[in-house]
C-alpha cells in the first residue's frame, strides 16, 4: 500500500538552518547538511529545504548549500524560494535536488510550471500555494503572504496541475506557526479535487494534527518544521503513533 | 567503469552521487564508445517514454544491445526499465528494447496518478538484486505507467493493482523504484548490482 509521508523542512537563510529541529549531540544545529541527514536516520520520507535569503546575491550560497546536503543524502529532496527561470531550476537540478518548489514565479509566470516539467518532467515540479481564508473560499498569496495574488486557491491548483505541476505543496498562512493543527477544509478542498499528490502544510502542534490531515483532509504528505519542538519527541514517534491508528506509513525505515 | 548513460532525459546527478557515496568508479556519458567500453551499464530515466526514442538516433541504443550481447551487467531504472519492455501506452510509436514481453500501460482510475511516494515490495527470494534485504522493504516511486507481471518479475508492488516493480534475467535487471532514493535499503540494492 502506498505509505503517506512525512515531510522535515529546513528554512534556510544565508545557508543556516534558522528554525527546525534542535538534535542533540549534533556538531552543528544550523547546518542544513548535517540536519537533513540527521532527519533522513530518524525517518524522515522527505527532505524539503527552502530558502528564505531575501538577498539575490546569495544563490550561490544556495547551491553550495544544496550540493553539499544532497552529497550524503538518499531520500527525495526538495528545493524552494527564489527560483524564477528555468535556469535557475536547471542550476538547482545540478547541484543535487530532485525537485524544485516554485511559488510566487509560478503565479507571475505559470508557463515557468510548463517550461520545467517539459525538461525535467513533472515529478521534479512542484508548485507550492500559501492559502488564506476569505470567506467561504481561499486566496493564494506570495511575498511569504504578505502580498495577495487575487487568485481563488483551489482554481490555482487546477490551472497547476494541468500546466504540468507533479505535486501541490498547500501552506494555511491561517494556521502557519500556530500548532493548532493543520486546515483540513483548506487540504480536503484540493487533494479531492486533482489527481497529484497535494502536500499539507502549516499548523502542525502534534501527532493527532497528522492523524487529522491524512484521514479528514485526504492529504497524501504533511510537512512540518518546528513541529519538534513542541510535543514531538522524534519522527519515529511520529510514525508508530500514526501507525497505531492505522494510518500506512514507512516504518521501520 | 560503470556507465550512467545520459540521453537527455531528466536529473541523473542522484545516480551518480549514489554510486559515488558507495565508492563506484562511475561517470555520466553520452557516448556510445564509452558505453560499450563499460564495465556495467546504467539507464536511468524519468519523464516520457518517448525520451527514449534519441537512444536509437544517438547509437545509444546499438552500443547499450551491443554490451548487452556481450554479457555486461545492464540496470534500467524508472523510464530506463520500462524501455526494456516491448513498449508503452504512453508513446506507443516508439518502441523498447523488448528484452521483457508486454507493454507498459497506464494506471487505472481509480487510483491518483503519478504513483508518487514510498510503497512496499514483495520479493522473490531467488532475486540476486535483492539479495540480504528484507523481504518487503519500503522504496520510493514517482510514475504515471507500469510494467506487467511476468515470469521476470522479482518484486512486485501494490497500486490500483499489482505491477512488476523489479524484473530480472540473466544479467539484466530493471527497477521500477529509484534506489538512488531510497535511502538504505536503495543504496544496497545499488551495491549488490555493483557486486555482480
Amino acid at each position: 500500500m502506498l505509505t503517506k509521508r512525512i515531510i522535515a523542512c529546513l528554512d534556510v537563510d544565508d545557508g543556516r538552518v534558522v528554525k527546525g529541529v534542535q538534535f542533540v549531540n549534533l556538531r552543528d544545529a544550523g547546518d542544513p547538511a548535517e540536519l537533513a541527514k540527521r532527519h533522513s536516520e530518524s525517518g524522515a520520507d522527505e527532505i524539503v529545504l527552502l530558502d528564505i535569503s531575501a538577498a539575490h546575491e546569495r544563490r550561490s550560497t544556495l547551491l553550495d548549500t544544496v550540493r553539499r546536503t544532497a552529497k550524503q543524502l538518499f531520500i527525495p529532496f526538495t528545493v524552494g524560494g527564489g527560483i524564477r527561470t528555468l535556469q535557475e531550476a536547471a542550476s538547482v537540478f545540478s547541484a543535487g535536488a530532485d525537485k524544485i518548489s516554485i511559488n510566487s514565479s509560478a503565479l507571475a509566470d505559470p508557463t515557468l510550471i510548463t517550461q520545467i516539467a517539459e525538461r525535467f518532467g513533472s515529478q521534479a515540479v512542484v508548485v507550492a500555494i500559501d492559502a488564506k481564508r476569505h470567506n467561504d473560499s481561499w486566496q493564494a498569496f506570495t511575498h511569504g503572504g504578505r502580498v495577495s495574488a487575487n487568485r481563488n486557491a483551489v482554481e490555482w491548483a487546477l490551472e497547476a496541475e494541468s500546466r504540468g505541476a507533479g505535486e501541490i505543496l498547500l501552506t494555511s498562512m491561517d494556521r502557519d506557526g500556530t500548532a493548532s493543527g493543520f486546515d483540513c477544509d483548506l487540504t480536503r478542498a484540493i487533494a479531492d479535487r486533482l489527481h497529484i499528490p497535494v502536500i499539507a502544510s502549516g499548523g502542525a502542534g502534534g501527532a493527532p494534527h497528522f492523524v487529522e490531515v491524512f484521514r479528514e483532509g485526504h492529504a497524501d504528505a504533511a510537512l512540518a518544521a518546528s513541529i519538534f519542538h513542541y510535543g514531538l519527541s522524534s519522527l519515529g514517534d511520529l510514525k508508530q503513533h500514526l501507525l497505531a491508528q492505522n494510518i500506512p506509513v514507512r516504518w521501520p525505515c | 567503469m560503470i556507465a550512467i548513460v545520459d540521453y537527455g532525459a531528466g536529473n541523473l546527478v542522484s545516480v551518480k552521487k549514489a554510486l559515488d557515496w558507495l565508492g563506484q568508479d562511475c561517470a555520466i556519458t553520452s557516448d556510445p564508445a564509452e558505453v560499450r567500453r563499460a564495465r556495467k551499464i546504467v539507464l536511468p530515466g524519468v519523464g516520457h517514454f518517448a525520451s527514449t526514442a534519441s537512444l536509437a538516433k544517438s547509437g545509444l541504443q546499438a552500443a547499450i544491445s551491443d554490451a548487452i550481447s556481450r554479457k555486461v551487467p545492464f540496470l534500467g531504472i524508472c523510464v530506463g526499465m520500462q524501455w526494456m519492455f516491448s513498449g508503452s501506452e504512453e508513446s506507443p510509436e516508439t518502441r523498447g528494447l523488448d528484452l521483457f514481453p508486454g507493454t507498459c500501460a497506464r494506471f487505472p482510475q481509480t487510483v491518483k496518478s503519478p504513483h508518487v511516494g514510498w510503497n512496499q515490495l514483495e520479493i522473490a527470494s531467488t532475486s540476486r538484486l535483492f539479495r540480504g534485504l528484507p523481504p518487503s522493504p519500503f522504496v520510493y516511486f514517482t510514475h504515471s505507467y507500469h510494467a506487467p507481471l511476468n515470469g521476470t518479475t522479482v518484486a512486485s508492488c501494490e497500486y490500483g493493482g499489482k505491477f512488476s516493480a523489479a524484473v530480472e534475467r540473466d544479467l539484466l535487471f530493471g527497477v521500477q523504484f529509484h534506489p538512488e532514493k531510497s535511502g538504505e535499503i536503495g543504496l544496497r540494492l545499488l551495491a549488490n548490482f555493483c557486486a555482480i
